[in-house]
């Protein structure tokens, strides 16, 4: 059938600057580009492109630019553009429409709408360079009360699993199969490096990655793929993972053709075979499933390790939570509106789920008024991009964040949205093994612990503005948040009051 | 990853401007490069010479423009003296070597003896290509 859409990409190529040295034919995982042997000039199909700039950022003469396509549509505020396209794709295709990544559509980002404070006068600013600042984060539930002896100062209560990480930052669930092996290989490289941990998604943990089993959340899905006891006793921490912020309320589908001989081993299936997570998990029907679960896997690892429980924000999201608690997760995720994923209906992705800064603030209030916020540590996950979120993330009561779009915007990733094609030109989301060794793990590595780095080093400058030298003082302490443009009724769900009051 | 810029760096490297698009585009006759990248997809190799402890192709150059260093260990070719029989390109174990059919000479690795690190290796985007001192 003839398409009726236009290309969303122009590529411009300046041909005063063009070598003719094909970098660009051979780093384009969607065959734009294309060298014409005989009159030895290079040329591009823009209907292809996607916007990543893998063809831009390696073109040896910047001879290369990508723009968005400035084709205008009368203007219509109900009828843009986006709106006229999907309806023409699926009048093409029939079928439901896929994307990739996070929630791409202007839902308030809460934020950008929170301030922090600082100290002046009254109380004292601490300086990061001349005096310590503690990121350190002890993840598990903590006990009702703490018992010392007199004596000796010894700890007399038998403390539940607790897993320090250096700085309050994960790297949130991308599975082997959705990610390249590289890909994940940085993550888990990264993680050991910056003290932190990363999570295998519900992909198995392959072979090579069990040196960095210390330092990897190992997930339990609704699919079970790639879990046995080896597995289980290997990771630092369990999560059970109920939702996922991208696309609350229903299942995965790793396509049977990504299904190589490695991610068939890792997720212990047939090669070439369809891996399908099913919506629910069909063992779990209430909270008291919940907690048969739970402690199935406390029990298969000895009560070692914490037992975590993802979920998607939703609308009940808090009653959730409590419950979550009393089945006895050590530690709950909240994935919200903005989190991402490998592949999701794009319906899903855009209108199903809410915003993590009001699902977080709602959990921290409802286990707070019920007298339980020690039993779980909260981690927050969905729209995390820079270290002014983590902050103003644990001041709304999470005691760790999750970031997995921003750990694979540092490994190169341009937010193109086409994960779910399995082309990815960065060597990220793709199984091709041409394209997956554009990633090294060495410099991936590299990069992320960096950007934790770096990271650290702000949250610890605002830590000390804010005159608190330790990050569990804040946790929760929403006095240091104001609200700016907020309604009444968004700042009491997030408990701030609005600046100047 | 077969991306090819070692490739671009070094011809850009061994040209007379050193800009890489003069030296493509304007420089005539071409600057060649001497790396090359082997494809068998999706494996790719870069192919470069090792500067041997025992150069075969200073054992057999007819006129003695073939010479390794013995302070840095580097093979050269001295151009003044080539003249383009190929017999070294013959004997290399790696394929390392190239005509320069344009100048009827040999074209081969200097490690871009006048850099800190070599061009190839500066420029490769997945430190594919490391330089490693082997020197006993």
């Amino acid at each position: 059938m003839k398409s009726y859409l236009a290309s969303r990409f122009v590529v411009l190529r300046d041909q005063e600057r063009c070598i003719q040295c094909r970098v660009c034919v051979r780093q384009c995982g969607y065959d734009v580009h294309a060298c014409d042997q005989e009159a030895g000039d290079v040329y591009s199909s823009d209907d292809r492109c996607v916007g990543c700039h893998r063809c831009v950022v390696f073109c040896p003469t910047q001879a290369l630019s990508v723009r968005e396509n400035p084709l205008s549509y009368r203007a219509n505020a109900n009828w843009r553009p986006e709106a006229i396209e999907d309806v023409l794709r699926q009048a093409e295709t029939g079928g439901v429409l896929l994307t990739g990544m996070g929630n791409d559509k202007p839902y308030r980002i809460y934020w950008d709408h929170l301030v922090l404070n600082a100290s002046q006068v009254t109380n004292p600013s601490i300086d990061p360079l001349r005096e310590p600042m503690e990121l350190t984060t002890f993840l598990g539930a903590k006990p009702e009360a703490v018992t010392l002896d007199p004596e000796t100062g010894a700890l007399g209560t038998q403390m539940p699993p607790q897993v320090p990480v250096d700085v309050p930052i994960l790297f949130s669930a991308m599975s082997f199969g959705s990610i390249s092996l590289p890909a994940q290989e940085s993550l888990a490289r990264a993680a050991a490096e910056a003290g932190t941990l990363f999570n295998t998604g519900e992909g198995g943990l392959h072979r090579s990655l069990y040196p960095f089993a210390g330092n990897a959340i190992v997930q339990v899905a609704s699919g079970r793929f790639g879990v046995d006891p080896e597995y289980l006793q290997a990771g630092r921490m369990v999560e059970i993972k109920i939702g996922q912020g991208a696309k609350p309320g229903i299942g995965g589908h790793l396509p049977g053709e990504k299904v190589s001989a490695e991610v068939a081993a890792t997720r212990m299936i047939p090669i070439g075979t369809d891996a399908l997570s099913p919506a629910p998990h069909h063992d779990i029907y209430s909270i008291e499933d919940l907690r048969q679960l739970i402690y199935a896997l406390k029990e298969a690892t000895q009560y070692s390790k914490p037992v975590g429980v993802k979920i998607a924000a939703v609308h009940n999201v808090a009653a959730i939570a409590s419950g979550i608690v009393r089945a006895g997760a050590d530690y709950i995720a909240i994935d919200g509106l903005r989190g991402s994923t490998g592949a999701a209906p794009k319906v899903m992705r855009d209108h199903v789920g809410i915003p993590i800064e009001l699902a977080l603030a709602a959990v921290d209030t409802r286990l707070r008024q019920e007298g339980i916020r020690h039993c779980v540590s909260l981690i927050a996950a969905g729209g995390i991009r820079n270290s002014a979120d983590v902050l103003k993330a644990i001041a709304l009561g999470a005691d760790a964040v999750y970031i997995a779009t921003a750990a694979l915007v540092a490994l190169g990733c341009r937010v193109c949205q086409m994960c779910y094609a399995g082309k990815c030109s960065w060597g990220i989301a793709t199984q091709n093994p041409y394209l997956t060794r554009r990633i090294n793990p060495a410099i991936g590595a590299r990069r992320l612990a960096n950007l934790l780095r770096g990271w650290s080093h702000e949250i610890q400058e605002m830590l000390g503005g804010m005159g608190i030298n330790a990050l569990e003082s804040l946790r929760g302490n929403r006095l240091h948040l104001r609200a700016v443009g907020l309604s009444d009724s968004e700042m009491r769900v997030l408990g701030v009051r609005p600046a100047g009051e | 990853m077969g991306c090819h810029l070692c490739e671009v760096h070094c011809l850009t490297e061994h040209s007379q401007s050193r800009h890489v698009v003069r030296a493509h585009k304007r420089e005539r006759p071409r600057a060649l490069a001497r790396v090359r990248v082997e494809e068998a997809l999706p494996l790719t190799l870069a192919i470069q010479c090792h500067q041997c402890d025992e150069p075969m192709c200073v054992f057999a150059c007819l006129t003695g423009a073939m010479q390794k260093d013995p302070e840095t260990g580097i093979v050269t070719s001295d151009s003044e003296r080539c003249m383009g029989c190929w017999t070294c390109i013959m004997v290399c174990p790696f394929g390392a070597l190239r005509r320069d059919t344009a100048r009827g000479v040999v074209a081969k690795c200097d490690l871009c003896a006048h850099l800190v690190t070599p061009a190839c290796v500066a420029h490769c985007p997945n430190e594919a290509l490391t330089l490693v001192d082997v020197t006993p």
